[in-house]
């Protein structure tokens, strides 16, 4: 799925990387928990979080993540902003739950990741 | 990089630094992209000295990451000063977590950091003595 798709069916506001939303996500991932961010999700997949601190951008640098869509009305502090220009993210606001996120995200046909075997 | 040369990362970390939490992990990254080292393989070193980094930061007196980089292998070692760990089958299990409330309101202390290392990791060490100190040694095979 696109990132202009997933702005528009999420009405979500672009606060960076306006210009990068031609790039493609195979998967979503929710959660406020970095650590198990760091543990289950592979790149080309779009971060769904409520968590505004630069700690989540640092996660997504680590794992080559590129778009990530901040739930429940939440904006990132200025410090993650300047680093997702940085690292060349595209970051997102949706006034939706993490869960009515999700699930417009699932309709439209956006997979979740499921192995969730993956640590040893 | 040709045979036999190594690249040598060496920084200190700073207890309860989180606003810097991150940087080494960055800078490594960064590193090993420049030297043309796999995606996936700088990926897992990345994750490696993330966890690595945070766990300096959160549980211990202050310590140091060693990134030791050759040809063949990636070579992450995480020491600090103490307190050590107390029971390491414990700290490896998936879910443990003596961490504070306010490392779980950064999103993390989930207790996956040892574990989460070393399923990145194709060499994984922990050495700890109580009061003085706990080295993570991680090592990660390049293949081209």
């Amino acid at each position: 799925m696109y990132l202009y798709e997933i702005r528009d069916i999420l009405d979500a506001e672009v606060i960076a990387g306006k210009s990068r939303m031609n790039r493609e996500v195979d998967f979503a991932f929710g959660a406020d928990l970095m650590s198990d961010v760091l543990a289950f999700v592979n790149e080309r997949t779009v971060l769904l979080t409520g968590l505004t601190n630069p700690q989540v951008i640092r996660t997504a640098e680590m794992m080559d993540i590129k778009a990530i869509v901040y739930v429940r009305g939440k904006r990132p502090d200025t410090a993650s902003l300047e680093l997702a220009e940085e690292n060349g993210m595209t970051i997102m606001c949706t006034p939706y739950t993490l869960y009515t996120t999700s699930g417009i995200l699932y309709n439209a046909g956006l997979k979740g990741i499921d192995q969730l075997g993956v640590v040893k | 990089m040709s045979t036999g040369d190594m690249v040598k990362l060496n920084y200190s970390v700073n207890i309860e630094d989180f606003a810097k939490a991150g940087d080494i992990s960055s800078n490594t990254k960064k590193v090993l992209k420049k030297l043309g080292i796999p995606s996936d393989i700088t990926r897992r070193a990345a994750i490696v000295t993330y966890e690595a980094e945070m766990n300096i930061i959160i549980h211990s007196s202050g310590g140091e990451i060693i990134v030791n980089i050759d040809t063949a292998k990636i070579e992450i070692i995480a020491r600090d000063y103490g307190p050590g760990i107390p029971d390491i089958d414990r700290a490896m299990q998936k879910g443990y977590s003596t961490a504070s409330d306010h490392v779980r309101e950064l999103g993390f202390g989930a207790g996956m950091g040892l574990p989460n290392m070393k399923r990145c990791s194709d060499g994984f060490l922990i050495e700890s003595q109580k009061g003085k100190g706990t080295t993570v040694t991680s090592t990660i095979h390049i293949h081209n």
